[in-house]
Protein backbone atom coordinates (compact mmCIF):
# COMPACT_ATOMS: atom_id res chain seq x y z
CA UNK A 1 0.00 0.00 0.00
CA UNK A 2 1.37 3.42 -0.90
CA UNK A 3 2.39 5.45 2.14
CA UNK A 4 2.37 9.15 1.34
CA UNK A 5 5.03 9.96 3.90
CA UNK A 6 7.35 7.05 3.37
CA UNK A 7 7.12 6.59 -0.36
CA UNK A 8 6.45 10.08 -1.67
CA UNK A 9 7.49 12.93 0.59
CA UNK A 10 10.58 11.64 2.38
CA UNK A 11 12.25 10.08 -0.62
CA UNK A 12 15.54 11.77 0.17
CA UNK A 13 15.84 10.19 3.59
CA UNK A 14 16.03 6.72 2.07
CA UNK A 15 19.14 4.68 2.76
CA UNK A 16 21.87 5.18 0.20
CA UNK A 17 21.88 2.19 -2.11
CA UNK A 18 23.81 1.34 -5.20
CA UNK A 19 20.66 0.85 -7.30
CA UNK A 20 22.82 -0.60 -9.92
CA UNK A 21 23.75 -2.71 -12.88
CA UNK A 22 26.85 -4.90 -12.64
CA UNK A 23 28.13 -7.69 -14.89
CA UNK A 24 31.03 -10.11 -14.78
CA UNK A 25 31.90 -12.41 -17.65
CA UNK A 26 34.58 -15.07 -18.09
CA UNK A 27 36.31 -15.11 -21.47
CA UNK A 28 39.19 -17.09 -22.95
CA UNK A 29 41.95 -15.28 -21.03
CA UNK A 30 40.27 -14.21 -17.79
CA UNK A 31 37.29 -12.12 -16.73
CA UNK A 32 35.79 -8.80 -17.72
CA UNK A 33 33.78 -6.91 -15.13
CA UNK A 34 31.62 -3.85 -15.74
CA UNK A 35 29.27 -1.57 -13.83
CA UNK A 36 27.30 1.65 -14.16
CA UNK A 37 28.23 4.65 -12.00
CA UNK A 38 25.07 5.76 -10.20
CA UNK A 39 24.54 5.66 -6.42
CA UNK A 40 20.95 6.57 -5.64
CA UNK A 41 19.06 7.53 -2.51
CA UNK A 42 15.45 6.96 -3.49
CA UNK A 43 15.33 8.80 -6.78
CA UNK A 44 18.16 11.23 -6.02
CA UNK A 45 21.50 10.41 -7.63
CA UNK A 46 23.92 10.92 -4.75
CA UNK A 47 26.96 10.07 -6.86
CA UNK A 48 26.83 9.97 -10.66
CA UNK A 49 30.44 8.79 -11.12
CA UNK A 50 30.68 6.01 -8.52
CA UNK A 51 33.35 3.35 -8.83
CA UNK A 52 31.63 0.04 -8.10
CA UNK A 53 34.58 -2.04 -9.26
CA UNK A 54 36.25 -2.60 -5.93
CA UNK A 55 39.64 -4.30 -5.68
CA UNK A 56 39.93 -7.04 -3.08
CA UNK A 57 43.33 -8.26 -4.18
CA UNK A 58 45.55 -7.39 -7.12
CA UNK A 59 43.66 -9.66 -9.47
CA UNK A 60 40.42 -10.18 -7.58
CA UNK A 61 37.66 -7.59 -7.78
CA UNK A 62 34.16 -7.40 -6.41
CA UNK A 63 31.05 -5.72 -7.87
CA UNK A 64 28.79 -4.20 -5.26
CA UNK A 65 25.00 -3.84 -5.26
CA UNK A 66 22.49 -3.20 -2.50
CA UNK A 67 23.29 -1.01 0.49
CA UNK A 68 26.35 1.11 -0.25
CA UNK A 69 27.41 1.10 3.42
CA UNK A 70 27.11 -2.67 3.83
CA UNK A 71 29.00 -3.57 0.67
CA UNK A 72 31.76 -1.05 1.30
CA UNK A 73 32.54 -2.34 4.77
CA UNK A 74 32.38 -5.99 3.74
CA UNK A 75 34.77 -5.44 0.83
CA UNK A 76 37.14 -3.70 3.24
CA UNK A 77 37.02 -6.67 5.60
CA UNK A 78 37.51 -9.26 2.88
CA UNK A 79 40.36 -7.23 1.42
CA UNK A 80 41.99 -7.08 4.87
CA UNK A 81 41.58 -10.78 5.61
CA UNK A 82 42.79 -11.87 2.19
CA UNK A 83 45.88 -9.73 2.77
CA UNK A 84 46.46 -11.61 6.04
CA UNK A 85 46.04 -14.82 4.10
CA UNK A 86 48.75 -13.99 1.56
CA UNK A 87 51.16 -13.07 4.36
CA UNK A 88 50.54 -16.35 6.19
CA UNK A 89 50.35 -18.67 3.18
CA UNK A 90 53.05 -16.95 1.15
CA UNK A 91 50.91 -16.98 -1.96
CA UNK A 92 48.03 -15.00 -3.41
CA UNK A 93 44.55 -16.22 -2.45
CA UNK A 94 42.46 -17.74 -5.22
CA UNK A 95 39.23 -16.13 -6.35
CA UNK A 96 37.47 -19.11 -4.74
CA UNK A 97 38.97 -18.26 -1.34
CA UNK A 98 37.97 -14.59 -1.62
CA UNK A 99 34.46 -15.49 -2.75
CA UNK A 100 34.03 -17.90 0.14
CA UNK A 101 35.21 -15.23 2.54
CA UNK A 102 32.50 -12.92 1.19
CA UNK A 103 30.03 -15.72 1.66
CA UNK A 104 31.00 -16.09 5.32
CA UNK A 105 30.29 -12.41 6.00
CA UNK A 106 27.06 -12.29 4.04
CA UNK A 107 25.67 -15.52 5.40
CA UNK A 108 26.52 -15.12 9.10
CA UNK A 109 25.14 -11.57 9.17
CA UNK A 110 22.21 -12.05 6.86
CA UNK A 111 19.65 -10.44 9.24
CA UNK A 112 21.54 -7.19 9.28
CA UNK A 113 22.79 -6.86 5.75
CA UNK A 114 21.34 -5.81 2.44
CA UNK A 115 24.26 -6.72 0.24
CA UNK A 116 24.66 -8.65 -2.99
CA UNK A 117 28.13 -9.10 -4.40
CA UNK A 118 29.76 -10.56 -7.48
CA UNK A 119 33.33 -11.69 -6.84
CA UNK A 120 35.40 -12.08 -10.00
CA UNK A 121 39.07 -12.33 -10.87
CA UNK A 122 41.96 -14.34 -12.21
CA UNK A 123 44.19 -16.85 -10.45
CA UNK A 124 46.76 -19.30 -11.87
CA UNK A 125 44.74 -22.36 -10.74
CA UNK A 126 41.30 -21.71 -12.26
CA UNK A 127 42.06 -18.89 -14.68
CA UNK A 128 39.13 -16.47 -14.77
CA UNK A 129 36.21 -17.16 -12.44
CA UNK A 130 32.97 -15.44 -11.45
CA UNK A 131 31.09 -16.07 -8.21
CA UNK A 132 27.62 -14.73 -7.51
CA UNK A 133 26.74 -13.96 -3.88
CA UNK A 134 23.09 -12.90 -3.70
CA UNK A 135 21.14 -11.51 -0.73
CA UNK A 136 20.82 -14.55 1.54
CA UNK A 137 24.51 -15.44 1.49
CA UNK A 138 24.50 -18.31 -0.98
CA UNK A 139 27.47 -18.71 -3.28
CA UNK A 140 27.16 -19.79 -6.90
CA UNK A 141 29.99 -20.16 -9.41
CA UNK A 142 28.88 -19.11 -12.89
CA UNK A 143 30.43 -18.47 -16.32
CA UNK A 144 28.87 -15.00 -16.15
CA UNK A 145 26.78 -13.09 -13.62
CA UNK A 146 24.66 -9.96 -13.49
CA UNK A 147 23.46 -8.05 -10.47
CA UNK A 148 21.66 -4.97 -9.24
CA UNK A 149 18.30 -3.45 -10.07
CA UNK A 150 19.22 -3.06 -13.74
CA UNK A 151 20.07 -6.72 -14.16
CA UNK A 152 16.38 -7.59 -14.62
CA UNK A 153 16.61 -5.98 -18.04
CA UNK A 154 19.57 -8.15 -19.02
CA UNK A 155 18.39 -11.72 -18.47
CA UNK A 156 17.02 -11.97 -21.97
CA UNK A 157 19.98 -10.17 -23.51
CA UNK A 158 22.54 -12.37 -21.71
CA UNK A 159 20.79 -15.67 -22.33
CA UNK A 160 20.66 -14.89 -26.04
CA UNK A 161 24.18 -13.47 -26.48
CA UNK A 162 26.53 -15.22 -24.09
CA UNK A 163 29.02 -17.74 -25.45
CA UNK A 164 31.74 -19.62 -23.53
CA UNK A 165 35.38 -18.73 -24.26
CA UNK A 166 34.69 -15.45 -26.07
CA UNK A 167 37.60 -13.34 -27.24
CA UNK A 168 38.45 -10.24 -25.24
CA UNK A 169 36.85 -8.04 -27.87
CA UNK A 170 33.60 -10.04 -27.94
CA UNK A 171 33.41 -10.15 -24.16
CA UNK A 172 34.07 -6.41 -23.86
CA UNK A 173 31.26 -5.65 -26.28
CA UNK A 174 28.97 -8.06 -24.44
CA UNK A 175 29.32 -6.27 -21.11
CA UNK A 176 29.43 -2.73 -22.49
CA UNK A 177 26.22 -3.11 -24.48
CA UNK A 178 24.60 -4.87 -21.53
CA UNK A 179 25.33 -2.09 -19.05
CA UNK A 180 24.36 0.51 -21.66
CA UNK A 181 20.94 -1.04 -22.20
CA UNK A 182 20.33 -1.41 -18.47
CA UNK A 183 21.25 2.25 -17.95
CA UNK A 184 18.74 3.18 -20.65
CA UNK A 185 15.90 1.35 -18.90
CA UNK A 186 16.67 1.24 -15.18
CA UNK A 187 16.15 4.43 -13.20
CA UNK A 188 18.49 3.08 -10.52
CA UNK A 189 21.36 2.86 -12.99
CA UNK A 190 23.04 5.64 -14.92
CA UNK A 191 26.14 7.62 -15.73
CA UNK A 192 29.17 5.96 -17.29
CA UNK A 193 30.27 2.37 -17.87
CA UNK A 194 33.36 1.41 -15.88
CA UNK A 195 35.11 -1.77 -17.03
CA UNK A 196 38.08 -3.82 -15.90
CA UNK A 197 39.76 -6.65 -17.78
CA UNK A 198 41.49 -9.10 -15.44
CA UNK A 199 43.84 -11.71 -16.87
CA UNK A 200 47.26 -13.22 -16.10
CA UNK A 201 48.95 -9.89 -16.89
CA UNK A 202 46.98 -7.93 -14.33
CA UNK A 203 44.12 -5.46 -14.46
CA UNK A 204 43.29 -2.96 -17.21
CA UNK A 205 40.63 -0.38 -16.39
CA UNK A 206 38.50 1.37 -18.97
CA UNK A 207 35.68 3.88 -18.99
CA UNK A 208 32.94 4.70 -21.48
CA UNK A 209 31.51 8.15 -20.84
CA UNK A 210 27.75 8.74 -20.64
CA UNK A 211 27.57 10.75 -23.81
CA UNK A 212 29.60 8.17 -25.74
CA UNK A 213 27.39 5.19 -24.91
CA UNK A 214 25.98 3.43 -27.96
CA UNK A 215 22.35 4.22 -28.64
CA UNK A 216 19.91 1.42 -29.17
CA UNK A 217 16.19 1.89 -29.88
CA UNK A 218 15.42 5.06 -27.99
CA UNK A 219 11.69 5.72 -28.14
CA UNK B 1 -22.30 -2.22 -6.52
CA UNK B 2 -19.69 -0.01 -8.20
CA UNK B 3 -16.07 -0.59 -7.12
CA UNK B 4 -14.50 2.30 -5.23
CA UNK B 5 -12.35 4.18 -7.67
CA UNK B 6 -9.49 6.13 -6.12
CA UNK B 7 -5.97 6.94 -7.22
CA UNK B 8 -4.22 4.73 -4.72
CA UNK B 9 -0.69 5.50 -5.86
CA UNK B 10 0.89 6.88 -9.02
CA UNK B 11 1.88 4.15 -11.49
CA UNK B 12 3.23 5.78 -14.65
CA UNK B 13 4.87 9.02 -13.59
CA UNK B 14 6.46 12.05 -15.18
CA UNK B 15 9.24 14.00 -13.55
CA UNK B 16 9.94 17.75 -13.53
CA UNK B 17 8.45 20.52 -15.63
CA UNK B 18 10.29 23.86 -15.77
CA UNK B 19 9.04 27.27 -16.87
CA UNK B 20 10.66 30.68 -17.21
CA UNK B 21 9.37 34.04 -18.45
CA UNK B 22 11.47 36.10 -20.82
CA UNK B 23 11.16 39.31 -22.83
CA UNK B 24 8.73 38.10 -25.50
CA UNK B 25 6.91 35.34 -23.67
CA UNK B 26 7.51 32.16 -21.70
CA UNK B 27 9.28 28.84 -22.27
CA UNK B 28 8.39 25.52 -20.64
CA UNK B 29 10.58 22.42 -20.71
CA UNK B 30 10.35 18.79 -19.67
CA UNK B 31 11.75 15.41 -20.60
CA UNK B 32 9.74 12.82 -22.52
CA UNK B 33 9.86 9.97 -20.00
CA UNK B 34 7.00 8.07 -18.37
CA UNK B 35 8.52 6.01 -15.56
CA UNK B 36 6.97 2.80 -14.33
CA UNK B 37 8.44 2.80 -10.84
CA UNK B 38 12.16 2.75 -11.54
CA UNK B 39 11.72 1.38 -15.08
CA UNK B 40 12.14 3.92 -17.84
CA UNK B 41 9.16 2.44 -19.65
CA UNK B 42 7.74 5.04 -22.03
CA UNK B 43 10.49 7.18 -23.48
CA UNK B 44 8.59 9.30 -25.97
CA UNK B 45 5.57 10.75 -24.17
CA UNK B 46 4.49 14.39 -24.19
CA UNK B 47 4.12 15.98 -20.78
CA UNK B 48 3.64 19.49 -22.18
CA UNK B 49 0.56 19.88 -24.37
CA UNK B 50 -1.31 22.79 -25.96
CA UNK B 51 -4.79 23.53 -24.73
CA UNK B 52 -5.68 26.58 -26.81
CA UNK B 53 -3.78 28.68 -29.33
CA UNK B 54 -2.30 30.63 -26.43
CA UNK B 55 -2.11 28.19 -23.54
CA UNK B 56 -0.10 25.09 -22.69
CA UNK B 57 -0.08 22.85 -19.66
CA UNK B 58 2.74 20.67 -18.37
CA UNK B 59 2.32 17.80 -15.94
CA UNK B 60 4.35 16.07 -13.26
CA UNK B 61 3.07 12.93 -11.54
CA UNK B 62 0.59 10.31 -12.68
CA UNK B 63 0.46 10.37 -16.46
CA UNK B 64 -3.05 8.99 -16.82
CA UNK B 65 -4.38 11.78 -14.60
CA UNK B 66 -2.51 14.32 -16.71
CA UNK B 67 -4.15 12.90 -19.83
CA UNK B 68 -7.51 13.18 -18.06
CA UNK B 69 -6.80 16.82 -17.19
CA UNK B 70 -5.96 17.49 -20.83
CA UNK B 71 -9.32 15.97 -21.79
CA UNK B 72 -11.24 17.96 -19.18
CA UNK B 73 -9.68 21.26 -20.24
CA UNK B 74 -10.04 20.69 -23.97
CA UNK B 75 -13.68 19.79 -23.38
CA UNK B 76 -14.13 23.04 -21.49
CA UNK B 77 -12.62 24.91 -24.43
CA UNK B 78 -15.09 23.28 -26.81
CA UNK B 79 -18.01 24.17 -24.55
CA UNK B 80 -16.75 27.73 -24.36
CA UNK B 81 -16.39 27.87 -28.16
CA UNK B 82 -20.04 26.98 -28.52
CA UNK B 83 -20.97 29.82 -26.17
CA UNK B 84 -18.76 32.21 -28.13
CA UNK B 85 -20.42 31.21 -31.37
CA UNK B 86 -23.86 31.70 -29.94
CA UNK B 87 -22.82 35.10 -28.67
CA UNK B 88 -23.12 34.31 -24.96
CA UNK B 89 -19.38 34.49 -24.29
CA UNK B 90 -16.85 37.06 -25.41
CA UNK B 91 -13.87 35.11 -26.47
CA UNK B 92 -11.68 32.05 -26.08
CA UNK B 93 -10.84 31.11 -22.50
CA UNK B 94 -7.78 32.91 -21.16
CA UNK B 95 -4.82 31.07 -19.60
CA UNK B 96 -5.61 32.56 -16.21
CA UNK B 97 -9.20 31.34 -16.51
CA UNK B 98 -8.05 27.86 -17.47
CA UNK B 99 -5.63 27.92 -14.54
CA UNK B 100 -8.36 29.02 -12.17
CA UNK B 101 -10.81 26.41 -13.43
CA UNK B 102 -8.22 23.66 -13.10
CA UNK B 103 -7.49 24.62 -9.51
CA UNK B 104 -11.21 24.18 -8.68
CA UNK B 105 -11.29 20.80 -10.38
CA UNK B 106 -8.22 19.58 -8.49
CA UNK B 107 -9.40 20.95 -5.18
CA UNK B 108 -12.78 19.31 -5.63
CA UNK B 109 -11.13 15.97 -6.30
CA UNK B 110 -8.87 16.29 -3.26
CA UNK B 111 -11.90 16.92 -1.07
CA UNK B 112 -13.33 13.62 -2.21
CA UNK B 113 -10.03 11.86 -1.38
CA UNK B 114 -9.64 10.97 -5.03
CA UNK B 115 -6.99 13.37 -6.32
CA UNK B 116 -5.69 13.76 -9.82
CA UNK B 117 -2.14 13.00 -8.80
CA UNK B 118 -0.36 15.80 -10.62
CA UNK B 119 1.53 19.02 -10.28
CA UNK B 120 0.37 20.99 -13.34
CA UNK B 121 2.06 24.03 -14.86
CA UNK B 122 -0.30 26.36 -16.75
CA UNK B 123 1.29 28.94 -19.01
CA UNK B 124 0.00 31.27 -21.68
CA UNK B 125 -0.25 34.68 -23.26
CA UNK B 126 -3.17 36.98 -22.47
CA UNK B 127 -3.77 40.71 -22.91
CA UNK B 128 -0.17 41.28 -23.99
CA UNK B 129 1.32 39.63 -20.91
CA UNK B 130 2.46 36.18 -19.86
CA UNK B 131 0.49 34.20 -17.33
CA UNK B 132 2.24 31.27 -15.64
CA UNK B 133 1.62 29.25 -12.52
CA UNK B 134 1.01 25.84 -11.04
CA UNK B 135 -1.79 23.85 -9.42
CA UNK B 136 -1.08 20.67 -7.55
CA UNK B 137 -2.93 17.55 -6.42
CA UNK B 138 -4.06 19.36 -3.28
CA UNK B 139 -5.60 22.21 -5.24
CA UNK B 140 -2.91 24.73 -4.23
CA UNK B 141 -2.74 27.59 -6.73
CA UNK B 142 0.47 29.51 -7.33
CA UNK B 143 1.74 32.08 -9.88
CA UNK B 144 5.29 33.20 -10.56
CA UNK B 145 7.81 34.21 -13.25
CA UNK B 146 9.86 31.05 -12.71
CA UNK B 147 8.25 27.69 -12.18
CA UNK B 148 9.49 24.18 -11.45
CA UNK B 149 7.71 21.01 -10.36
CA UNK B 150 8.91 17.66 -9.03
CA UNK B 151 12.64 17.41 -8.44
CA UNK B 152 12.95 20.64 -10.34
CA UNK B 153 11.83 22.53 -7.24
CA UNK B 154 14.97 21.38 -5.43
CA UNK B 155 17.54 21.54 -8.21
CA UNK B 156 16.28 23.88 -10.89
CA UNK B 157 14.54 26.61 -8.89
CA UNK B 158 17.69 27.87 -7.10
CA UNK B 159 19.57 28.00 -10.42
CA UNK B 160 16.68 29.73 -12.16
CA UNK B 161 16.28 32.25 -9.34
CA UNK B 162 19.94 33.22 -9.62
CA UNK B 163 19.84 33.59 -13.40
CA UNK B 164 16.40 35.19 -13.85
CA UNK B 165 16.09 38.83 -14.78
CA UNK B 166 12.85 40.51 -15.77
CA UNK B 167 12.59 40.75 -19.57
CA UNK B 168 15.63 38.56 -20.13
CA UNK B 169 16.63 37.55 -23.65
CA UNK B 170 15.32 34.37 -25.27
CA UNK B 171 18.78 32.81 -25.60
CA UNK B 172 19.53 33.40 -21.96
CA UNK B 173 16.22 31.83 -20.94
CA UNK B 174 16.90 28.74 -23.06
CA UNK B 175 20.43 28.51 -21.63
CA UNK B 176 19.10 28.53 -18.08
CA UNK B 177 16.54 25.87 -18.91
CA UNK B 178 19.16 23.67 -20.59
CA UNK B 179 21.46 23.95 -17.59
CA UNK B 180 18.65 23.02 -15.23
CA UNK B 181 17.56 20.08 -17.39
CA UNK B 182 21.17 18.81 -17.47
CA UNK B 183 21.48 19.01 -13.69
CA UNK B 184 18.19 17.16 -13.38
CA UNK B 185 19.39 14.48 -15.78
CA UNK B 186 22.51 14.03 -13.63
CA UNK B 187 20.72 13.94 -10.29
CA UNK B 188 17.13 12.79 -10.80
CA UNK B 189 16.99 9.03 -11.32
CA UNK B 190 13.64 9.32 -13.09
CA UNK B 191 14.74 11.33 -16.13
CA UNK B 192 16.18 10.72 -19.58
CA UNK B 193 18.21 12.89 -21.90
CA UNK B 194 15.37 13.72 -24.25
CA UNK B 195 13.57 17.05 -23.91
CA UNK B 196 10.77 19.09 -25.34
CA UNK B 197 10.54 22.89 -25.19
CA UNK B 198 7.27 24.82 -25.44
CA UNK B 199 7.50 28.47 -26.30
CA UNK B 200 4.53 30.83 -26.02
CA UNK B 201 4.62 34.33 -27.43
CA UNK B 202 1.92 36.70 -28.63
CA UNK B 203 2.12 34.80 -31.93
CA UNK B 204 1.02 31.58 -30.30
CA UNK B 205 2.38 28.25 -29.13
CA UNK B 206 5.40 26.40 -30.53
CA UNK B 207 6.35 23.00 -29.10
CA UNK B 208 9.66 21.58 -30.36
CA UNK B 209 10.44 18.01 -31.32
CA UNK B 210 12.50 16.08 -28.76
CA UNK B 211 16.18 17.06 -28.50
CA UNK B 212 19.16 15.81 -26.57
CA UNK B 213 21.49 17.95 -24.45
CA UNK B 214 25.25 17.41 -24.05
CA UNK B 215 26.46 15.98 -20.76
CA UNK B 216 29.84 16.19 -19.05
CA UNK B 217 31.53 13.21 -17.46
CA UNK B 218 35.12 14.36 -16.99
CA UNK B 219 34.74 14.29 -13.21
CA UNK B 220 34.60 10.49 -13.47
CA UNK B 221 38.37 10.49 -13.80
CA UNK B 222 38.72 12.10 -10.37
CA UNK B 223 36.62 9.40 -8.71
CA UNK B 224 38.22 6.19 -9.95
CA UNK B 225 39.71 3.91 -7.32
CA UNK B 226 37.81 5.28 -4.36
CA UNK B 227 34.83 3.55 -2.85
Amino acid sequence: MFDLEKDFLYDLSKEVKTGTTVMAVTFENGVIIAADSRTSSGSYAVNRVTDKLTPVQDQIYCLRSGSAADTQIISSYVSYYTNMFSIEEGSQPTVKKAAHMFREFLYQNKQYLHAAIICAGWDPIEGGSVYSLPLGGSIVKQPFATGGSGSTYLYGYCDMNFKENMTEEEAEKFVTYGITEAIARDGGSGGIVRKAIIDKNGVRRKTVYGNKLKKFWEK
Amino acid sequence: MQPKKKTLRPIVTGSSVLGIKYKDGVILASDTLGSYGSLARFRDIRRIVPITKHTVIGGTGEFSDFQEITKILRQKIIENQELVESGKEEDELLPSEIHSYLSRVLYGRRNKFNPLWNDVVVAGFEKGKVHMGTVDLWGSYFEDDIIATGYGTYFALPLMRKAYKKDMERDKALEVLRDCLTVLFYRDCRTINRYVFAEITKEGVNITDPVEIETKWEIADWQEGKL
